[in-house]
This record gives C-alpha cells, sequence and structure tokens, in this order.
C-alpha cells in the first residue's frame, strides 16, 4: 500500500538522521571543527575523506553528521514550542470562545500575514545569531496553522456528547481541555509537528546559509554551504552533501507527515461504492 | 404485445479485484414496457443504484457487468460503442440523482446546466438553449423562470434543485427516465409535490420511468410494477397492488413490517414495528427464493 | 461585488496597523541600542555623550508609546523613516529595489503555473500511471529541496560549467538574468501547484455533479472543459495566492545567492547591520505586498465562485 510506503521511506530517513546525529562523536572519523588542515583543503572525496574536504581542510563527511546535531535540534525543539503555544492558544480559543478567541484569531491572521522566513529573520536581527536565538525565532514562527487546527477541532469536539457529559459531571476547564479534547485531536497535531520540523529544517538552514543563524566554525548544514559557495568551482562537492543532508532528512520529514495524514484521514480511505 | 422499452435479461454485476471477482449483482431480469413506470425497491445497499448506473453505462472502474443483456429500443446498450452510449445517454436515456445538492455544478448557473442538454443532444446555440432552459423551467412549475435561469445552484432551495434536476432529465424528451431515489433528500411536503411532478410530467410526455426508492410509500403511490431487491438479486417482481395487498417473499414481508402504520402502537402486541432481522433468520436462504409474477397474472396465481 | 470589493480592501489596514505594532515592539526590546552597537567597534567602547546626541537625533530618546504614535504619524505620511546607515529616506530605498523584487517573484511564479498546473491536471487524469507517480514523487521532493541548494547546484552548472546564463546579478535587467534566479524560486511553488492541482481536480472529478455531467452524455473533454477546469481553478488560485506570501520570504535568500539587487537582499544585509528602520520598512512593504495579493486573489476567487460573496 502507497500509504505504507510514505511512512516506512519517511521514517527510514528521519531514523537515518537521528541515528547519525546521536552517534556522531563515534561515526565522524575526524573533529568537525578542530581538524582543520590547509594541506588538505579542498580534496576530492576519497578513501579517507568520504564526501571531501572544504575550503580549510575539514572532512565534510564528519561535519555533516555533527551538522545533523543541529538541524535536529532545531526541528524538534522548535516544533515542541510551536505546538505547545498553537495547540495552547487554539484549545482554549476554541473552547472558551468569547474575547479570547477574537484575539487569538486576530493573532492567527496576523502572524499569517507575515511570510514564516521573514518574521523569523525579524526576530533574528533582534536576538541576533547563535542557536538559542534560532530555537526562539523557529519556536515563534509556525504556530498559527496547528493553532487554527486546533481551535476548529476544538469548536467541533465541544458540541460531543462525552464533552457534555464531562461538564456535567463538574470537570474544570482545563481538565477537560487535557483529558476530552487534547487526546482527541492529537493526530493532525502530530502531522503538523511532523511538517513544521522539516519547514524548521529548511528555515534553520537559510538562515545559516544568510549568516543570521549558527555561526561558523559550527558545522551548520546551511552555514556550510555559504561556505562551499565561494569555492564551488574548485570543489562542488562541499556544496552538494551538505544540500543532500537537508534534501534527505526534510524529505524523510514530509514523507513521514504526509504519511501519517494519510493514515489518519478518513477521507483518504476508500468509500464504499 | 408489445415490445418492452428496456429489457434488462440476466444481468450479472460484479467488483473485480486482483483476488476475485465479488458479486454484486446476480441474475437481474425485468422489463419496462413503454410509459410504465416501474418501482425497485429495497434495502439500502442491496443493488438498485447499482443497477441504474449499469444501465446508464456509468459504473465506475472496479465495478463491471459479467453476463447479461441491457436492451434498450432492440439494441443491446452493453454492446453499445462509447460513443453511440454516450448520444443516447440525456437523449433518450435520462437520470435524476439523489442528492439535489450536490448533482448541480457550485459555480454553473442552473440555466447553463439545463441549456447544455439543448448543446449537446440538438445542437441548439448557447442562445437559444438558454431560452429552452427558460421553458423547461417552467414546465417543472419553477416560479420566475426567466429571473431563475441565471441563479446559481445555492440560491435555491432543495426543492427547487430538483426541480431543476427533473427539467434537466426531460429536457430532450428522453423514452426513459431513471430516478434513483429523486426525493429521499427532501423535506417531507416538498417530496409530495416533487413526485407528483415527476408523475405529471411523465405521464404527459408518454416517459417511462424506472424509479428507485427504499420507500415502500413512495413505490405504492406511483409505480405500476415493482421489483423488491435483496442483496444483489431481484427475489420478487408483480404489480403493485398486488405485491402490497399479497407480500409472498419473506423479505418483502419483512420490508413491509418495518413500516410504521399510523394508530399502531409502536411496542405493544402484535402490531409492534420489527426490524427486518427479527423475522427473517438465515439471510442467505432468501436471495434463492424468488417469486416473479408475469404482468397481468396478478394476485399471485403462479410463481 | 464592488461592496465586497471595497470591504476587502478596507480589511487589510487593521492588520497592517498590528503588523505595524508588532515589528515595533520586537524591535524595541533590541537589547544594546542600535546608538551603542554603530560607535561601538569591538575594541573601544562608545562615548556615552555621543550616544546620547544620535539617540536624540534619532527620536530614540522618547517613550515608548510615543515613538509607536510618531511611527504610524509618519506611515499615514508614507514615511517610514530614515536608514541609520545611509541617512536616505526608508521609502526611497525600498522603492529602488522593489521592482527587481517583484519581476523575479513574478517571472517565479509563471514559471510555476505554467509547469505545475498542467502537470497536476495530466496527473489527475491518469491517477495510478506512471506520470502520475512521477508527479507526485517530484512533487514531494520539490517541497523538500533546499532552495538555495538547487540555485547553487544550478548556478554550477549552467553559469560555471555550461557559460550559458549568467551566473549572478541583475545585468541590465535582461531575460538572461533572471532565468536562474526564477527557477530557483519557482520549484516550491510548482510542486506545491502540482500537488494542489491534482487534488483539486481529483475531488472534482469525484463530486456527484459530475456523474450528472456523464449521465446527460457529455463527452470527457467537455466534462473536463465545461465542469472540471473551472471548479479546480478556484484552488489554483487560492495556492497562488498563499504561495506568493512564502515565496516572498524565499525570494530574501535567492536574492542574496544570486545578488539580486531586490528588497529581499536589503533586508538581509539591513538585519545584519542593525539598521532598524530598513528593517521596519522592509518587513512592512513585504507584509503590504503579501496582503494586497490576497485580496486580488479573494476577489478573483469571488468571481469565480458565486458563493463566496453571499458571505
Amino acid at each position: 500500500m502507497k500509504l505504507g510506503f510514505n511512512i516506512l521511506l519517511g521514517g527510514g530517513l528521519t531514523a537515518l538522521v537521528i541515528v547519525g546525529g546521536l552517534l556522531a562523536p563515534w561515526l565522524a572519523p575526524f573533529d568537525p571543527v578542530l581538524d582543520a588542515n590547509l594541506m588538505n583543503a579542498e580534496l576530492p572525496p576519497d578513501s579517507t575523506f568520504w564526501f571531501g574536504t572544504d575550503s580549510q581542510g575539514r572532512d565534510v563527511y564528519s561535519r555533516i553528521l555533527y551538522g545533523a546535531q543541529i538541524s535536529l535540534t532545531v526541528g524538534i525543539v522548535s516544533q515542541i514550542i510551536n505546538t505547545l503555544i498553537g495547540v495552547a492558544l487554539g484549545i482554549s480559543a476554541g473552547y472558551w470562545g468569547g474575547w479570547w478567541d477574537d484575539l487569538v484569531n486576530g493573532l492567527t491572521n496576523v502572524m499569517l500575514a507575515i511570510p514564516s522566513l521573514i518574521f523569523a529573520l525579524a526576530v533574528m536581527a533582534v536576538l541576533g545569531p547563535g542557536l538559542i536565538s534560532l530555537l526562539i525565532a523557529l519556536g515563534l514562527t509556525n504556530w498559527s496553522w496547528t493553532c487554527r487546527i486546533a481551535r476548529s477541532s476544538t469548536l467541533s469536539l465541544k458540541s460531543q456528547g462525552y464533552v457534555q457529559a464531562a461538564q456535567t459531571l463538574g470537570y474544570g476547564d482545563i481538565r477537560i481541555m487535557m483529558t476530552q479534547i487534547l487526546p482527541n485531536i492529537m493526530g493532525p497535531i502530530l502531522v503538523m509537528a511532523t511538517l513544521g520540523m522539516g519547514a524548521a529544517v529548511l528555515a534553520e538552514a537559510a538562515l545559516s546559509f544568510l549568516g543570521l543563524g549558527i555561526q561558523p566554525p559550527y558545522p551548520s548544514w546551511g552555514s556550510m554551504l555559504t561556505d562551499a559557495r565561494e569555492l564551488i568551482r574548485l570543489a562542488p562537492w562541499a556544496a552538494i552533501f551538505p544540500g543532500l543532508a537537508i534534501f534527505l532528512s526534510v524529505l524523510g520529514f514530509n514523507l513521514l507527515g504526509d504519511g501519517l495524514r494519510d493514515s489518519l484521514d478518513p477521507h483518504m480511505r476508500t468509500r464504499k461504492a | 404485445m408489445t415490445e418492452p422499452l428496456l429489457d434488462v435479461r440476466n444481468l450479472d454485476l460484479v467488483l473485480s479485484r486482483r483476488g476475485g471477482n465479488v458479486p454484486i449483482l446476480q441474475d437481474i431480469s425485468f422489463q419496462i414496457m413503454p410509459g410504465e413506470t416501474y418501482g425497485l425497491v429495497g434495502e439500502s445497499g442491496s443493488g438498485k443504484s447499482v443497477t441504474s448506473l449499469a444501465i446508464m453505462g456509468l459504473l465506475k472502474k472496479p465495478l463491471k457487468v459479467s453476463g447479461g443483456q441491457v436492451v434498450f429500443q432492440g439494441q443491446d446498450l452493453l454492446k453499445l460503442r462509447p460513443r453511440r452510449m454516450r448520444d443516447l445517454r440525456g437523449d433518450r436515456v435520462a437520470m435524476i440523482f439523489q442528492e439535489p445538492m450536490t448533482a448541480l455544478n457550485p459555480l454553473s448557473t442552473v440555466g447553463r446546466q439545463i441549456a447544455e442538454m439543448y448543446v449537446l443532444h440538438q445542437g441548439k446555440s448557447w442562445r437559444e438553449a438558454r431560452r429552452l432552459a427558460i421553458d423547461a423551467l417552467d414546465s417543472v412549475k419553477v416560479p420566475n423562470p426567466e429571473r431563475r435561469v441565471g441563479n446559481y445552484p445555492h440560491q435555491m432551495s432543495g426543492g427547487l434543485r430538483q426541480r431543476v434536476v427533473i427539467a434537466m432529465a426531460l429536457a430532450c424528451d428522453p423514452d426513459l427516465l431513471i430516478a434513483d431515489e429523486p426525493t429521499t433528500a427532501l423535506d417531507v411536503t416538498v417530496q409530495a409535490e416533487v413526485l407528483r411532478l415527476i408523475k405529471e410530467l411523465c405521464a404527459a410526455r408518454g416517459t417511462a420511468v424506472l424509479f428507485i426508492s427504499h420507500d415502500l410509500g413512495v413505490i405504492a403511490s406511483i409505480c405500476q410494477r415493482v421489483g423488491v431487491m435483496y442483496a444483489g438479486c431481484l427475489v420478487e417482481e408483480n404489480d403493485t397492488v398486488a405485491l402490497f395487498s399479497n407480500p409472498r417473499h419473506a423479505y418483502t414481508r419483512g420490508l413491509m413490517g418495518a413500516l410504521p402504520r399510523l394508530g399502531s402502537r409502536l411496542t405493544h402486541g402484535r402490531q409492534r414495528l420489527v426490524d427486518i432481522d427479527s423475522v427473517i433468520a438465515d439471510r442467505s436462504v432468501l436471495t434463492k427464493t424468488r417469486f416473479i409474477t408475469p404482468r397481468g397474472a396478478a394476485n399471485g396465481e403462479s410463481a | 461585488m464592488l461592496q465586497f470589493t471595497i470591504r476587502r480592501i478596507l480589511q487589510v489596514i487593521p492588520t497592517i496597523l498590528v503588523v505595524a505594532l508588532l515589528i515595533f515592539v520586537i524591535f524595541s526590546v533590541v537589547p544594546g541600542s542600535f546608538a551603542a552597537s554603530l560607535f561601538s567597534d569591538g575594541r573601544t567602547t562608545a562615548n556615552p555623550e555621543m550616544i546620547a546626541q544620535l539617540n536624540r537625533e534619532l527620536g530614540l530618546d522618547l517613550p515608548l508609546p510615543q515613538r509607536f504614535l510618531n511611527y504610524v504619524m509618519d506611515l499615514a505620511h508614507l514615511d517610514l523613516g530614515t536608514s541609520f546607515r545611509t541617512r536616505q529616506p526608508v521609502l526611497q530605498l525600498i522603492n529602488d529595489r522593489m521592482w527587481a523584487s517583484l519581476q523575479l517573484a513574478v517571472a517565479a511564479m509563471i514559471f510555476a503555473v505554467v509547469i505545475g498546473v498542467p502537470l497536476g491536471f495530466t496527473a489527475a487524469m491518469r491517477p495510478g500511471s506512471i506520470l502520475d507517480s512521477v508527479t507526485m514523487i517530484g512533487a514531494v521532493s520539490g517541497l523538500s529541496m533546499p532552495q538555495f541548494w538547487l540555485g547553487l547546484l544550478l548556478m554550477y552548472l549552467f553559469a560555471l560549467q555550461l557559460g550559458w546564463l549568467p551566473s549572478f546579478g541583475y545585468g541590465d535587467g535582461s531575460l538572461r538574468n533572471l532565468i536562474l534566479p526564477a527557477i530557483t524560486l519557482g520549484v516550491t511553488p510548482l510542486a506545491l501547484l502540482a500537488r494542489t492541482t491534482r487534488a483539486g481536480v481529483l475531488d472534482v472529478m469525484n463530486a456527484d455533479f459530475i456523474r450528472t455531467a456523464h449521465a446527460k452524455g457529455m463527452s470527457e473533454s467537455k466534462v473536463v472543459r465545461w465542469h472540471v477546469a473551472r471548479n479546480a481553478l478556484v484552488l489554483v488560485v487560492t495556492t497562488v495566492g498563499l504561495q506568493f506570501g512564502s515565496m516572498i520570504g524565499q525570494a530574501v535568500v535567492i536574492e542574496k545567492l544570486f545578488a539580486w539587487p531586490g528588497i529581499g537582499s536589503l533586508l538581509v544585509d539591513s538585519v545584519a547591520i542593525r539598521d532598524i528602520p530598513v528593517v521596519q520598512g522592509t518587513i512592512l512593504v513585504i507584509v503590504l505586498w503579501f496582503l494586497l495579493i490576497n485580496t486580488a486573489v479573494d476577489l478573483i476567487y469571488a468571481a469565480i465562485d458565486p458563493r463566496i460573496k453571499q458571505r
């Protein structure tokens, strides 16, 4: 079945990135920062340097493995922040309604009006470059869709029997939101978070590429491409492999997200004739 | 005796899968005379709608006809070239679907959607077709047809929309109209009006009707002859009056038992409203018994 | 329709005001004033008097609400302030750069629509076919591709190796300079358009009114022309509008990569030197563009779909 294929390939690629990142200290033959040696600069891939070396003679393969740590951290942490914000605002807005709902709705609309990369850029401009800034910037930019989905699902769940039953039993609002509503909207939220991870990895790469994210010499895939850009004529491998790493990991998250959505969405199931 | 307009002979239909075919319809045979109104009744999933789609040649992929003939005006529709079938569809055999809400394109005016019929089948210009569409709306008693012709479906009530669908179906004066649960989605009061409209229009034009419904009351009020379908088989067929006065198949009796009757108490004694399963113990036996009464031999003298 | 149009256009104003406030607030919490960062080069700390002097000049010594009020008043007069760095009016800086950006965005969108929509359409006509599978795999790949990497590879191949096209810059504004950046920027919307078009067409094809159309005796090609195309168009138009927004965001990176003199590269350069008025102004203009495009899309949408106007 096709949906199984998406989850399988997506999960496989994601697992590859996770394993690569976690085991980087053991898998990487060289240190990503310290093993710079201008004698080895711009060497094409060979048996020592599998993916070649960059302008300072560092091993591209080792740097990609360590880069996975940064991409994963950014992807996971920023999505946790996004999901927390989006779910908290969305559920409470949908459940309580009234002025709070209007406020959240307005805020969501404003956030959707600002292209997310532009917003992240603005936050980076304020906070300055670095990993923490990246986590905050990307954690604050992408919650609007999650919020919308959480809100609309909450609205439809609110009128369901078991939620009303819980209200009749005198459960507190927060308790109802946590125990009756949250578990029932986990599916779409999970899909959004998975797809969001791909988007966050892409955004991190773009910001680092622009020199506003992770600063050299630390091996972010994006900043590796900044370096590689200058010498692409001499050492194209230094550009090809980090980009491929970004591409495959984002592809992994996207396929996983699509696969999850397909298996959760009743719309996709074969309808009876 | 006159030739039947539609003669369905031993129609078999399957859902083809990689593992093998799943039978959907088995050995369906019935005839509709010119101008006659024939009812097909049965619970949902019994194969009524699929039968109508098979006649129209509108079956979608996993479904396919595996045997039998559908003879319409002397030619087997199943053997017809797609092009010829297309010309026939809408022109000689027209269809009304259940959902007036979704059967019309929401982004197109109703006038345009009716006009398409005249452009397609009678080669009229759009301008001319639009005028004919106004007449068609008038004939199905849509008030203010000149104004309504420019309406979009969402600007109309369900009843009006179904009238539009009827106007569309009858636009080219077909010889056979297939009405698949045309009133099920409507309010009860509107239901009666629409039903009367179909009855009147078809009587006036001599159009034969294949009327499909799960509602015995509706069937009784409009059809001359009724076929009862169960699990892909035609299990009983008779003239309407005979069928209702003397249902012979256990399933038919079950269907009738499930009808609420005015004045009966729902929970007491013999007049309890029964569900079909409580009447029928073993469903698999049902498809093996058949009670087909030939035309004219009413009141079940032969089986 | 006119009333609807006016209402939609008026709805842009509160949004843009809130965005202005949001941006203003964000940049008011900048740790360390701009003046301080301007005078310190890392080795020496700035003279406090000079900082105070500059702050006064730039109006940064006033209380926050007062500053925001001034800011909005200036906005109403189409005054976006002056650049800290060049002392030029921000509006002029933006105006100098905006048209190149627009040119790039429009070219990229045309590329995406012209290829993506027919691709999605043909794929939907034959679901499960090889073309369909290839399109879908291509689409998810396109969506996962870091655009600037693709741009880098295209640059390497077509400019540096083959020498067919210039590798970067605006040149004399000819099409040759536009091709590579436009294709690079267009890949993501292309992939998304192919995907949504396919999904939209498939959705329409399964609708009841398509069955009605077949029952009317319509040929397949007429069904597609009379009923499928128009209905699927609604989704395409929406996607194009939404994609414009994220494309403006992506353009920032692509402009930087190809040294394209647009507002995107202006924004990045200004962020790097913390030229806050320019950053604020650029973001505001980008958001305004995005909102205007979305409004236009809503209007087109309303023209196609008669149900919208009633809401």
